[in-house]
Formats: C-alpha cells, structure tokens, sequence
C-alpha cells in the first residue's frame, strides 16, 4: 500500500489539520512578529497613552503607553511557554503516576487514585490562589509554569492508567511475558507504543488546562507582574477600567488570542480522538 | 414442486448478505435457501463466521451498516419480508416473526422494568390496551414461563441468567408470532438450566403452534431438541435434513466430520477436531468453501460452487420435511 | 437505600473538605517567611485607629499558632476552627469577621452559579441528545460547529465580550455589578427584577460557553449508548424509534452525563468565580479577588475552604440523587 500524501491525510483528517495550522499559527505569531515590530515598545511608557488603534500603532496603546501589539508579539510566547512547560511536566509526572498506579496496583494505585481524584473535585484555582498567595515571592513566568503544572498532572494520569490497566491484562502482555521478555522490555516495546495516542492526547489536554489556570491566576492579579503574557494584560486592562472607558483594543486582542490558542488545542484532541476513537466519530 | 398445504410457515430463497467494508465486501451469507413448516423445529448449526446469526438477523431485517442485504426473498406466510417498508416491517417485528437474541443478559434495558419492556413490546403493536389489560397479559406471559408474577416489578439486575433468559422468551410470544428465532438461547447457561430452559421454549412453541429456528453450535443440544438441521459453512448451507437422519448418515464431508466429534455413548475413542481454520469470508476460496480442508475432496471442488442438492428423497416427494440435502460434488443429487 | 452506601458518600464528602483545609494550613507554613505573620505585622506597623485592636488580634493569632507552638497543636485548633466556620478576622476590613463577609456574598454566587449551570445542563444535554438522533433537523448540525467553538472559550473571558457588546455598546444590559449602585437591598419585586436584569449577562456568558460541552458530552454517551445491545434488542422488537431513543438511549446516556456533572464542579465553580471578577459582581469570588489585592489572607483562606465545602455539598447530593436515576447503585455493595 502506497504512502498517501500529506494531502490526503489531512483532507481525512480536518480537525487534526486545522488545529495543527492554528497552534502553528499562534506559536509562529511571537518569533515572526518580533522581526517586524520592536519589542521595546512593550515597555511601559514608549508611545502616548490610551490612543486607539493607528497606523503607526496598529492596535493602539494602552494606559501605561505600551504599544499593544509589540505587548502581544512579546507576550503570547509567554503564556505558551507557561503552557507547555506546564504541560510537558504535568504530563510527565502524570505518565509516571498512572503508570504506576495502573502497572503496580494495590494500595499504590489506591493512594494515588484517591489524591488524584480528590484533588480534582477541589478547584485548581483557588487552590493555586493558595499557592500562589503564600508563596509571596515575585513570580516569574517559568515559577507560573511550575505552579500551574501542580495542576494539570491528574486527568493524564487517570488516563495513562486506564490504558494501562486495559493492556496489562491483554493478550499481547501475556504472550510478550511467557516468550521471556523482562518488565521494562515490556514496558518499552509493547505498552509505550500503544500508548502514544494516549500520551499525544494527555499532553494537549494538560497543555489547555495549564494555558486556561495561567490566565485565570493572572487575571486575578497573581501572576508574573512584570511580564506581558495575555493573562496579565487582561488583568491591567481590568484593573484600568477599560471596559467603562471603552478601551477595547486593550482587552480584545489578548482574548482573541486566547480563544485561538484554545480553539486549536481544542481541534487537535478532536482530531486526535478521532484517530484514536474512529467508531465515536460516524455520523448516525 | 406444488406448494405444500400452506403449512409453510418460512420461506428462504437465495439470501444474500455482505459487510461492505475498505477492504471490499465480505460474504457473511452467500445464497442460502430453505422452508421451515409451521411448528417443526430447524436447527442451524455452524461454526463462528458460519454466517448462522447473519441469518437469524437478515430474516428479522435487523442488518446494519455496512452489512446489506444484497438479495433474495424471505416470504412469511402472506408477507415479503425483505419488499417491506420500515415501517411495515416494524410492525411485523415480533408480530409475525420474533427473536430471541443471544445473550439476553445485555439486551434488557437496565434502568426499565422488567414489566415494563414487556408492555413496551405489546404497546408497540397493540393499541387501546388498558393498564389492567396489559397488567393481565404480562402476568399471563410471565406465567407461560413459569415465572413469579412478581417478576414484573424487577430490574433486569435482580434476575439470573435463566431468568433473564425466560423473560426473553415470554416477550418473543407476547404477540404470538408464526416464528420465533432462538439464536443461542443457552449457551451462557449452566447445563440443568439449559434442559428447563428448552423444555419451556417447546413446551410454549407447541402452545402456539410456532416454528422454530433454533440458531447454535452445540451439536449436542441440537440433537435433542430439533425435527431437521441445517448446517453453515463460510456463509453457505452445506448440508440440511430430518435430525436422526442427517446424524446417521451425514452426505457431507463437513458434517460427517461434526458428527464425528460427538461423543456419544457407543463411540468410545479418540476425537477428531476438523483440521485448517475457518476460510476468509472476504476473500473465500474458489470452488466450495470447504474444499481446502475437506478429507474427501475431489477434482472440481477448488474450482466449482456445488449447489445444494436432494441427496436422499423423502417418502412424500412434497414434503421437504424428510428430505436430505447437500451441497457436495460427491453427490450428483436425485429428482424429487 | 441502604445506608451504608449514604455512610460511604458522607465520608468522601469529609475527607475531600478535611483535605482542602490541610491543604490550606500547610501553604503558608511552607514559604521560608510565614506570610500571615508577615501581614499582621504589617497591619499593625500602618497603625491607626485599630492599633491596639490589631495589636490583640496579632497576639491571638501567635497564641493559636505561634511558632512557639507544636505543629500538631496548631493543626488541630485550626480543623477545630474550620468546624466551626471560624475562619478569622478579615486583615483589610477590620474588624468585620472573615465568615462574614463571605456568607453575606454566597447567596450571590450560589444563585447566580446553579441556576446558570442547571440551565446549560439542561440544553446542553438535550441539544446533544438531537444531535445524536439520526431525524433531527438537519440545522441541528450546524450548530454544533460555532457551540464547540464557544465551548473552548473560558467563561470569563466570554464574558468580559459580552458586557462589552451588550452592556457598553449596545447599553441594553448593565456594566455590572449585583444591582444598581447606589440602592440597598431590600425584599421587594423591583429590587428582584434589578437583580434578576444584572444577573443575565454573566449567567449568559456561563451558559454559552458550557452549553457546547455538555452537547459534546451527551452526543458521546448517546453514540456509545446506540451501540448496546438492549437499544438493538428494542429495535428488534418493533418498537417505535421515538420510544426507542427516549426510553432506551437518552434514559441511558443521562446516568454517565450526570456523572460528568458531579466530576466538572470543580470547573464550574472557578470559572464562576472569574466571571464574577469581571463583572463586578457582588459574590464570593470578588470578595477573594479583594482579598488577593490586599493579602487578606484569611478570607482568601475562608473562602478557599467555603467553596470547597460547597463543592463537596453538591457532589454529595448528586451522589444521592443518581441511584434514584439507576437502580443498580443502590444494590451495589
């Protein structure tokens, strides 16, 4: 069978393309848009304030005399850093967790079901309000990763651990077993591959999790002070009152921003999920 | 051949039933063709793949995509089945011809009552019925199958196998079809509970005057229970005839070999399994089905499709009833 | 229903508040500089009127948990507090008590949040329940595509566009706010209309944006449900597919999506809390977002551990509520 052309997959997959090209989009907006436009001007007090959207200052500045969009090409890598450290090492200690938890079993799995479980009734964010609030130091934006990434490790590792419970027992671990094959070549070579989709899917839902945590904490204030990412723009443009004084060009570029990043997260695990679930996705 | 005195209860003739899937279509069912009188029992037995259920399904019109049913005609008494409208064949559905399924442990909604799905059956076909009516026929039928009245007000969790089983079979006569399908009716059931069971389907199948398919491969169970036999092979009717006939002298090689590994009290010895697997109903072999693992197979069998054929005529040419059939090149088949 | 299994679910209902509030008293222990301390020092360092007061609270708060005391002590007077609802003194608005301020702000939010979420369940669950049905209208189908879209969009942020457009642009609906500023409560029809008018928007951006996750959610239990075998088997029996979806698909799928309910409170409620945040109103969640900006640490304590229990509150009734749904729990060991 001929290898179908990238074309093809992704006309058969339009949610997974499509999403991919938005988070590519949005990843590539902070490098690219540097070259064009001087981050400098994100800086408090480089240009007039409050001005609305020109041609010199594309989407206007806001009360501080920042130029809003250098502050979004210099901001929105922030918030994505945030995300997919925050991600990758939620993940990371999600995969490992609910690897153990499913492989071992036992009052392991029972421990770390519970505090799985009883930490996601308790709402994240406040409890990294708590966290974030006594901590006291000046948070800086891989500090934010880290505290939001306390959050996002417990829906990867209820899954990682379903799957892992469902395959210990199948039929191919057996048979990997009696033909003499050691835990961690089994580990390796029959469950890790499985378990990519998994894996692929865990990481994109952490990573939106992480991003929406982040803009929550900072919206209230919490986050990194000095930084431009967009949950602390929100929170300024708050905090100025820019909705009574109609500043929108302040408030609207973050969000927009925002709801592409989600919306193509959102689309990756769709299309993700279709692969991984084909029988979900036929129309009835 | 002159129509038989009306007492055809089923009439199957060139069944055709493929999945369509990216691989292309596959044969679950390939031109099967028979008469089920009313109030005999016929017996359908094959292996898993034989196309057995497929058949028990196409008949109740219950294929689903990418199953179709490509052709053929199933005629129950005055009605094409396969020419119906959704939703006259609704309403032939267990009026005319009911089912009852394999494994009626999982097909009883768990959040209903048992009563309930009963009157849901009844109400589906039957209008006008009041509460008391209802109240009336579902003990009645509960009754027929020797359950507790009580049994009604039950969730389908409280009940055991052979209950469940039972609860079937009471909604499979609700509205007294000419044919009832039983695919597997016990075969998750311990073997005292199996015997009951039976016992009750028959004891309710004669009450009624119904014919039954009785769809299995437990040979055993289908050498107590049925008046003829038809066995599948590869989406095929290989063989078909009066019970004690086809067991003591099998016309196909197939057969002969199921026969064979029954163990009975006489035949003391080593059995036989029926070496190679089951072939691809995607891409079968040419010629008959079972030719690559036939002992007996000839010149002819890998490259023609044998048709089934009378092998031993009955004592009344009408009636096909006595009759033996075969679809084997071994056998050249003689006029009725 | 068997009481063991409400014993069960009143247990976990205690160890997820007992865990909430450990969480919360080890937080702070764990920076290098007690934070708390810090902040009553501070408070009591800006003087004032309410020196000597404060003075009083700062040496309550060491008596009850000074360092001089042992780790364990202290633990145990704080649950012993937390029982009580006891949660302090609030630091910026002294010397209103912390439990105060935020019981007075609860009937707000919990108003504002159930019926907001009870809504969106409720569409949500039966939009997703057509969509899953093979003779829904074709337009049906068209929605889905914007209702996801919205659904990946946090609450607030929902939000924060709708005030502008409804409330600045187009001035049909208030910027904010519980009621109109200036008024004081009172029990009387006009001022519930004024409540009920500032509370569409925000109950607005909460229903639109979870309205497409609930869609989601039930079109999948309801794909999944389809696939069993008692919907084949009453298909097999002639039913009428009406009777066939309702009884059999939706009855079904509705356990699984109630599960769901019970396990996004945690969701619901945080983002809840923004959305108040951002329009002013007078909730529990602007009363922590004050308290962050000035490090009331006790009401942000209070209201960490109020939200929790309520959380854990609704969990428990739902918890109750669901074998009268599926009567297989009740039977469960």
């Amino acid at each position: 069978m001929t290898r179908p052309s990238f074309g093809a997959m992704a006309r058969q997959q339009p949610q997974l393309t499509a999403g991919l090209v938005i988070v590519f989009l949005v990843v590539a907006f902070g490098p690219v848009g540097s070259v064009f436009v001087d981050t400098d001007l994100s800086r408090v007090g480089s240009a007039a304030a409050n001005t609305s959207p020109s041609a010199e200052h594309p989407l206007g500045t806001d009360a501080a005399g920042r130029d809003l969009l250098a502050v979004m090409i210099a901001g929105t890598p922030l918030t994505l850093r945030i995300g997919f450290i925050a991600g990758a090492v939620g993940l990371g200690i999600g995969t490992l967790l609910g690897f153990i938890a499913g492989y071992f079993g036992g009052w392991i799995d029972t421990l770390i079901r519970g505090a799985a479980d009883v930490l996601m009734t308790i709402p994240g964010l406040l409890f990294l309000v708590v966290l974030a609030t006594s901590l006291q130091a000046t948070v800086t934006v891989n500090m934010m990763a880290l505290v939001v990434a306390s959050l996002a490790w417990m829906i990867p590792t209820r899954t990682i651990r379903s799957q892992v419970l469902s395959m210990r027992e199948a039929g191919y671990v057996q048979v990997a077993r009696l033909s003499g094959l050691g835990d961690l070549e089994i580990i390796a070579r029959e469950l890790l591959p499985n378990l990519l989709p998994y894996l692929a899917a865990s990481f994109v839902s952490a990573v939106g999790a992480a991003v929406l945590a982040s803009i929550g904490l900072e919206a209230l204030g919490l986050g990194p002070q000095n930084e431009p990412t967009l949950g602390m723009t929100i929170y300024w443009a708050l905090y100025y009152t820019s909705l009574l004084r109609g500043i929108w060009w302040w408030w609207a570029p973050p969000i927009i921003m925002i709801v592409l990043i989600f919306v193509g997260l959102f689309l990756v695990s769709m299309g993700l999920d279709r692969i991984a679930n084909p029988r979900m996705w036929k129309t009835p | 051949m002159s129509r038989a005195d009306g007492r055809i209860a089923l009439r199957v003739e060139d069944l055709r039933v493929h999945y369509h899937t990216e691989r292309g279509p596959v044969r679950a069912v390939e031109g099967v063709s028979f008469e089920l009188y009313a109030g005999e029992r016929l017996g359908l037995v094959g292996e898993s793949g034989s196309g057995k259920t497929t058949t028990a399904m196409a008949l109740m019109r219950l294929i689903r995509a990418p199953g179709r049913i490509e052709s053929g005609q199933v005629q129950l008494g005055d009605l094409e089945l396969l020419s119906l409208s959704d939703e006259q064949m609704r309403q032939a559905r267990f009026a005319r011809i009911s089912l009852i399924p394999q494994g009626v442990m999982n097909s009883l909604n768990p959040v209903m009552r048992v009563g309930a799905q009963i009157t849901d059956t009844i109400q589906a076909h039957q209008e006008g019925l009041t509460r008391e009516q209802l109240q009336e026929r579902v003990h009645e039928l509960l009754g027929f199958v020797e359950l507790d009245p009580s049994t009604s007000r039950m969730y389908p969790h409280e009940l055991s196998g052979g209950m469940k089983q039972r609860v079937g079979m009471a909604i499979s006569v609700a509205l007294k079809p000419q044919v009832i399908i039983a695919d597997e009716p016990t075969s998750a059931l311990d073997v005292v509970v199996q015997k009951r069971v039976m016992d009750t389907l028959f004891r309710v199948q004669r009450d009624l005057d119904a014919a039954v398919i009785l769809v299995g491969h437990d040979m055993g169970l289908m050498a107590q229970c049925v008046d003829r036999l038809g066995v599948m092979y590869a989406g095929r009717l290989v063989e078909i005839g009066p019970i004690q006939q086809l067991l003591e002298q099998p016309q196909h090689p197939y057969t002969r070999l199921l026969v064979s590994s029954l163990p009975s009290l006489e035949r003391k010895g080593v059995f036989r399994g029926i070496p190679g697997i089951t072939p691809s109903l995607l891409d079968p072999p040419p010629g008959c089905p079972f030719h690559p693992r036939c002992p007996e197979a000839i010149d002819g069998c890998a490259t023609r499709v044998p048709e089934l054929l009378t092998v031993v005529a009955g004592l009344d040419g009408n009636d096909a009833r006595h009759r033996q059939q075969a679809a084997c090149h071994l056998h050249t088949g003689v006029d009725v | 229903m068997p009481a063991n299994y409400l014993v069960r679910r009143f247990a976990v209902f205690l160890i997820i508040v007992w865990a909430g509030a450990t969480i919360n008293f080890f937080m702070p222990r764990l920076a290098p500089v007690n934070p708390i301390r810090e902040r009553l020092l501070q408070a009591v360092s800006f003087g004032g009127a309410g020196k000597t007061d404060m003075e009083a609270v700062v040496a309550t708060y060491e008596a009850k948990f000074g360092l001089d005391q042992p780790l364990w002590k202290q633990y145990l007077r704080y649950i012993g507090d937390v029982a009580r609802l006891d949660f302090g003194v609030s630091i910026a608005n002294f010397p209103s008590r912390a439990s105060d301020i935020i019981l007075r702000a609860l009937p707000w939010t919990l108003g504002l949040l159930t019926i907001a979420t009870l809504i969106a369940f409720a569409i949500g669950t039966l939009l997703g329940a057509l969509l899953a049905w093979p003779k829904s209208p074709a337009l049906l189908h068209y929605l889905s595509a914007p209702l996801l879209a919205l659904s990946a969009i946090p609450y607030y942020l929902l939000g924060l566009v709708l005030v502008f457009a409804l409330g600045f642009t187009l001035r049909v609906f208030p910027l904010g706010g519980g009621f109109a500023l200036g008024t004081l409560p009172k029990p009387s029809l006009s001022f519930a209309i004024d409540v009920v008018y500032h509370s569409i928007v925000p109950a607005l951006s909460i229903v639109l944006s979870s309205v497409g996750f609930w869609a989601l959610s039930m079109r999948g239990m309801m794909v999944t449900v389809q696939g069993e075998d008692y919907v084949n088997y009453a298909e097999a029996r002639g039913l009428k597919s009406r009777d066939v979806f309702i009884r059999y698909a939706v009855r079904n799928a509705l356990l699984p999506q109630t599960t769901s309910l019970a396990l996004a409170m945690g969701y619901v409620v945080s983002g809840a809390v923004l959305v108040e945040v951002v329009f002013a109103y007078p909730g529990v969640g602007t009363v922590l977002f004050r308290a962050i900006q000035t490090f009331d640490y006790f009401v942000i304590y209070g209201v960490v551990v109020m939200v929790i229990l309520a959380i854990a509150l609704a969990t428990l009734i739902l918890d109750i509520v669901y074998p009268l749904l599926d009567p297989r729990i009740a039977y469960k060991r």
